[in-house]
């Protein structure tokens, strides 16, 4: 063979052609994915392909940065609501919940406790919301179109739920500090429970026809696997942590306003692979249909849904830390306060932005097709990671 | 480190002062005001760090339930960092982020340490913070101690401008490419018009 070669150079040479070897560069090739939605969502990274492998992933994310956390400097405590939800406007009652718990705990206010089971379920909606439509696009882009059709229909009977609650179908502004924006509306209770019933039916279908269908598990099964440790490491949450097998659910951990009064258990699968990663956000639907229906068991039949508040609630100067489980996973806002209206600094702490790390860990050295299924089962939303 | 108590925002707290009068429902709906005392688990997590480190060395911002915060000198940082992996168990960080303090003529970078493999501090965020010069911001990297904070600290450059010593990309991350202003967190940066 190199005998061969070597002749071949020799014949080319004499020819008076010049043969250029190969380099190890040459043998890689760039491709950039996104920021224009090639299945990327608004989300560009780059990939260095060897043949079928890839070798090398840089994310750069950015496309769709907003500056919230400058823009929360400028105004006051309850002008920042409704721009603060943009970053997620499916799971806007979650991006929303924790400022709030922020907020009241800086200002000092106490939440009525009809209050803290309607917010409970406007997130819990929410993550429905946030969930299903993740699903749909993990279908379409695993080429099983059935599975963009359904979620996303279903989707609007919680919608319609949201829309009935707080009058806008997304962006709700509806979990604010003090409690949430207006009462639940008359007979929300039973249509909310005549959905959850219908819904608990329809997981069991996507089962059948998504998830336990063979492609989809040959796509996912065994494929872009995250070992527990490197889980922990790389301080990753939510459904990309708990199908690493770790437990971890901020409900449980740090149970937030009612949420210690709730029965439920953390869903979470050992395999840490992308075929878990997407199971763990059916099992966390299922069992949001369960904490729903206790939220609205145990609700109080009236009373108070929000605190009164000052026009421009400030506190005395501190800061703090607070969490809530979004759909995908710990969202948290650390708020700086210096004794004014407005705050000196908000850092929102993201899941997908936490998340972005286990993309070039679990990339390289994959086979360029896992790309997809590796990507979209981290439960990554562009735009959130951005800010 | 030292602050001085003109320090208006936060950290002029001393260890015993709570500032927010009432911190509501860390936990439950029914708020337990715990207003003078900090609470014994906290405590004793960072009475370990000063034991260790020493009084001089750990500088107790506060200590609250759930959370705690503590400032450090930029130089002990990797060795606290390290000791609060290892024998605490915050085994990942949550999210690095900075304040800008103009009238101190510093940024406060803060760590938040949280931890999945231990379930009794798995509520706990543990607060590392130091702070760095505005004029020569520059810090040592903790992403060999805590890998997760690779890209937290990489949006802290550009955001505030503190050069992590050792890290190996302090480059543009969520800025647009040809961005060629001041760090934007920076709070002499001023959106346009506002």
């Amino acid at each position: 063979m190199e005998k061969n070669l070597e002749h071949q150079i020799d014949e080319s040479e004499k020819l008076g052609m010049q043969i250029v070897k190969e380099s190890e560069d040459d043998r890689l090739m760039t491709l950039s994915v996104g920021p224009q939605h090639p299945g990327s969502g608004h989300f560009r990274f780059t990939i260095k392909v060897d043949g079928d492998y890839v070798v090398h992933c840089d994310p750069d994310p950015g496309y769709v940065h907003r500056g919230e956390e400058k823009m929360c400097e400028y105004r006051n405590f309850i002008q920042n609501i409704p721009h603060l939800e943009r970053p997620v406007i499916h799971d806007s009652a979650n991006i929303t919940y924790s400022y709030s718990l922020a907020v009241e705990e800086l200002v000092g206010i106490q939440v009525p406790r009809r209050g803290q089971f309607i917010r409970a379920i406007a997130s819990e909606l929410d993550r429905q919301i946030y969930t299903l439509y993740w699903l749909a696009i993990y279908g379409i882009f695993l080429g099983h179109s059935t599975m963009f059709m359904w979620p996303t229909g279903d989707r609007e009977l919680f919608i319609d739920l949201m829309d009935a609650l707080s009058g806008a179908r997304v962006t709700h502004a509806f979990n604010i500090p003090g409690g949430v924006r207006n009462d639940i509306p008359d007979g929300f209770k039973d249509k909310c429970l005549r959905h959850i019933s219908y819904f608990e039916k329809r997981l069991k279908e996507y089962e059948d026809i998504f998830y336990t269908n063979p492609l989809f598990i040959q796509r996912t099964e065994g494929v872009g696997i995250l070992t527990k440790e490197d889980a922990i490491g790389l301080g990753v949450t939510g459904s990309v942590l708990r199908a690493s097998g770790v437990p971890y659910d901020i409900r449980k951990a740090e149970p937030y306003d009612v949420y210690n009064e709730i029965d439920f258990k953390v869903q979470y699968m050992k395999s840490g692979d992308s075929l878990a990663r997407a199971y763990v956000p059916l099992l966390d639907m299922k069992e949001s249909c369960h904490i729903m229906r206790q939220l609205l068991d145990k609700m109080p039949e009236s009373g108070e849904v929000r605190a009164k508040l000052q026009p421009t609630p400030k506190g005395p100067p501190g800061e703090a830390y607070r969490r809530v489980e979004s759909g995908r996973g710990a969202l948290g806002y650390y708020i700086v306060s210096d004794g004014s209206p407005k705050p000196y600094r908000v850092k929102i702490s993201v899941g997908s932005f936490r998340n972005m790390i286990a993309l070039p860990h679990l990339l390289v050295g994959s086979k360029l097709a896992d790309m997809p299924s590796v990507y979209w089962s981290l439960n990554y939303w562009p735009v959130e990671a951005d800010r | 480190m030292s602050q001085d108590p003109k320090n208006k925002p936060v950290d002029s707290t001393t260890p015993s002062e709570p500032p927010p009068p009432s911190p509501p429902a860390k936990a439950a709906a029914p708020p337990a005001k715990k207003e003078t005392e900090a609470p014994a688990f906290e405590k004793g997590l960072v009475s370990q760090i000063i034991s260790r480190f020493g009084d001089d060395k750990i500088k107790v911002a506060y200590i609250r339930p759930l959370r705690m915060k503590v400032n450090v000198d930029p130089l002990d940082m990797v060795e606290v960092a390290t000791f609060i992996r290892d024998n605490l168990g915050f085994d990942h960080a949550e999210s690095v982020t900075g304040t800008d303090y103009p009238k101190d003529n510093q940024i406060e970078v803060i760590y938040q340490l949280g931890s999945y493999s231990k379930d009794d501090i798995a509520a706990h965020i543990l607060s590392l913070t130091t702070r760095t010069s505005r004029d020569d911001a520059r810090l040592p990297t903790l992403i060999n101690v805590y890998k997760s904070a690779e890209y937290h600290e990489r949006e802290t450059f550009e955001m505030l401008g503190v050069y992590f010593e050792g890290h190996p990309r302090n480059e543009r991350f969520l800025l647009p490419e040809d961005w060629a202003d001041l760090p934007p967190l920076r709070k002499e940066f001023r959106i346009r018009g506002r």
